[in-house]
């Protein structure tokens, strides 16, 4: 008992290092990608190819002046951020990041715990997220921060549903809601995007609007709100949010690849002959390259795509969304229905 | 009924991971507040309104279609909610549990068509 | 190791239930009873009731208090302008939850006791209470989605009060 407990602290450990790692270096390949995209250099200062600008960003935020608005209300300023950082972190527990490691004849998971609900969980923080953002834009005592604190959060609970439903569709095919299970499932090349292309579409267009990111990003859309809800933000609080958003970015590529790019699992895994472990350290990198493949599809979309007005985001979502989520999901019904019969 | 073997001990690294998060953050905003400089002055803690005088707090009155849309998301949410636990049994129930759902949803598409109707849903 | 969580988990919710009614800002007091529910959803997961703890954070903390926190954000404009409460008010406050109390009392004292279900037990899985949702308690599933179709109505009409108002008599 106390052995696995001490791996599972390792493991947790190690993914908030991970996490936090992909998010600083994230923050470095948008700032390229975006330089690329417009025919610049991009950061290129602090150490060769500018590789240490993250690190340099971190020790700036750290040391920069807190300012605390005279009529904030100081309690939820501090708290806004810190639940922002916090509700990004706490998905990492339930995404399979690989198969078994065996150890002396044991097998560990390189999850860090397949609980029976893992996409429930992952909903509910994904629900509890809409806080950090609320708290912080109205605690600020700002207009712009309020109003982009209002745009975000009924942004942020409109997509929700969609994403709801589109999940509904995927646990229809696979009668599981655990996320280690789901990978499992997909061993080789069945992956679920070839049974679920509609619900894969519909969920990465609501992670990108659960994420804020462009074309969904009117909660901080500075040319009409300065910069939404994080106005009155500075140092490393204002940090935190953006970090969040790094994170969640890292997070919901990671979802997208566990549940509809098989996770871990790549073709032809078992025909190589290779070893049990040199299977799943190859399957971690294969997890690593989908992520990274998706954070990148994340900052491509954000430099090529120019934001949307305010009622065809919410159009977007409820009337063409969340009718085309209940479409899917009553075709995948059929579907599986009729294929069960023969 | 179905043996799963799942135990609530299963949740302790959730707890873990909240510690490690909570640990990282409380300590990062400690050192923020205690590293960074300390000039503040009234102006600068005053409200930015893109250097024009603050006319008012920001608590304000906001648009009743922010709150329309919170309580049609806690309706429609409790729908997606009851969708999991079938969507989990849907290969066991067959054509019976997708009819069961089909008159649960019609309901609720009825009232989604009156809502789009109405206008509720419609920003200017 | 589950008695100790469940005293902890306790002593939070009972405490964050207090701070709920003695905080001075309503803003905070629905943060407390937020962070009261995540409690209660401790509660249900030591029970092994799974899908309950889930659905209690999704719909009660992150969809019915985001509701709240609109609600409390429209209606707390000023805490300077805030009206006055009249003595009247605090007394009938007193005497209904008085009653409320009494009531609560006494329905205590005469209920039965269940026997504690242990966190074996597997009834709380997603899949078993699906199971028995969607079978033995359908009549009652499906009324459901009536009363989420007259929620919606009603709370339609009375956010577009305002049109009806402009109709042609």
């Amino acid at each position: 008992m106390e052995l696995v407990l001490i791996i599972k602290l390792i493991l947790v450990v190690a993914v908030f290092a991970i996490a936090l790692g992909i998010a600083a270096y994230s923050t470095y390949g948008e700032r390229k990608i975006a330089a690329f995209f417009q025919d610049r250099l991009g950061p290129n200062r602090a150490g060769p190819f500018g590789l240490l600008q993250p690190l340099a960003d971190g020790v700036k935020m750290i040391m920069k002046e807190e300012i605390i608005p005279a009529h904030a209300d100081k309690t939820l300023f501090i708290l806004g951020p810190a639940l922002a950082m916090l509700t990004a972190c706490m998905t990492g527990v339930v995404i399979p990041w690989g198969s078994t490691i065996e150890i002396g004849g044991a097998y560990y998971p390189l999850q860090i715990t397949d609980i029976n609900i893992g996409i429930l969980y992952a909903f509910a923080v994904v629900s509890i997220g809409v806080y950090g953002v609320m708290i912080g834009g109205w605690a600020s005592n700002n207009k712009y921060a309020l109003l982009g604190a209002l745009r975000a959060s009924s942004q942020m609970i409109s997509y929700e549903l969609a994403m709801g439903l589109s999940i509904v569709a995927l646990v229809m095919t696979t009668g599981e809601l655990s996320i280690g299970e789901i990978v499992r499932q997909q061993h080789g090349w069945h992956w679920n995007v070839i049974y679920q292309p509609l619900g894969f579409l519909i969920f990465i267009v609501c992670a990108f609007a659960e994420c804020n990111r462009t074309p969904f990003d009117l909660p901080e859309c500075e040319t009409e709100l300065v910069g939404g809800y994080h106005t009155e933000y500075s140092s490393m609080k204002l940090g935190f949010y953006l970090f969040a958003e790094y994170i969640n970015m890292f997070i919901s590529s990671a979802i997208i690849s566990a549940l509809y790019f098989g996770g871990y699992n790549f073709p032809f895994m078992d025909s190589l002959g290779l070893s049990h472990n040199m299977v799943t350290t190859i399957g971690v990198f294969v997890f690593f390259a989908k992520v990274i493949f998706f954070i990148f599809f994340f900052m491509w979309i954000r430099w090529t795509l120019p934001r949307f007005r305010y009622d065809q985001l919410m159009n977007l979502g409820w009337k063409k969304m969340i009718p085309l989520a209940i479409i899917n999901v009553l075709i995948t019904g059929c579907v599986v229905l009729l294929l069960n019969k023969n | 009924m179905i043996l799963l073997n799942s135990t609530p001990a299963d949740y302790l690294p959730i707890v873990m991971m909240f510690v490690v998060a909570m640990g990282f953050v409380v300590t990062t905003i400690f050192f923020t507040h205690k590293l960074g400089p300390k000039r503040d002055s009234k102006i600068k803690l005053d409200v930015f309104e893109c250097g024009i005088e603050s006319v008012d707090n920001a608590r304000l009155p906001f648009n009743i279609k922010y709150f329309l849309v919170a309580i049609l998301f806690v309706l429609f949410d409790v729908e997606v909610i009851f969708m999991y636990p079938w969507a989990v049994n849907f290969k066991d129930m067959g054509w019976f549990g997708f009819v069961e759902m089909l008159v649960f949803l019609g309901t609720l598409l009825v009232g989604f068509y009156y809502i789009i109707k109405k206008g509720a849903l419609k920003w200017q | 190791m589950s008695q100790i969580a469940f005293y902890i988990l306790s002593f939070l919710s009972v405490v964050s239930a207090l701070l709920v009614i003695f905080s001075k800002k309503p803003v905070h007091s629905v943060l407390y009873l937020v962070f009261c529910f995540f409690t209660i959803a401790g509660h249900y997961v030591l029970l092994n009731a799974q899908f309950l703890a889930a659905v209690h954070i999704i719909v009660y903390a992150g969809a019915i208090m985001v509701l709240f926190l609109f609600v409390v954000m429209l209606l707390n404009l000023n805490a300077d302008i805030e009206p006055h409460k009249d003595n009247v008010l605090k007394v009938s406050a007193v005497v209904a939850g008085g009653c409320l109390m009494l009531i609560m009392t006494s329905v205590m004292k005469t209920a039965d006791t269940m026997p504690i279900i242990d966190s074996t037990n597997q009834i709380g899985v997603v899949k078993n209470l699906g199971l028995a949702l969607y079978q033995t308690y359908m009549l009652p599933f499906e009324l459901l989605s009536v009363l989420l179709l007259s929620a919606m109505v009603g709370s339609v009409l009375i956010a577009k009060k305002e049109d009806i108002e402009n109709l042609p008599q």
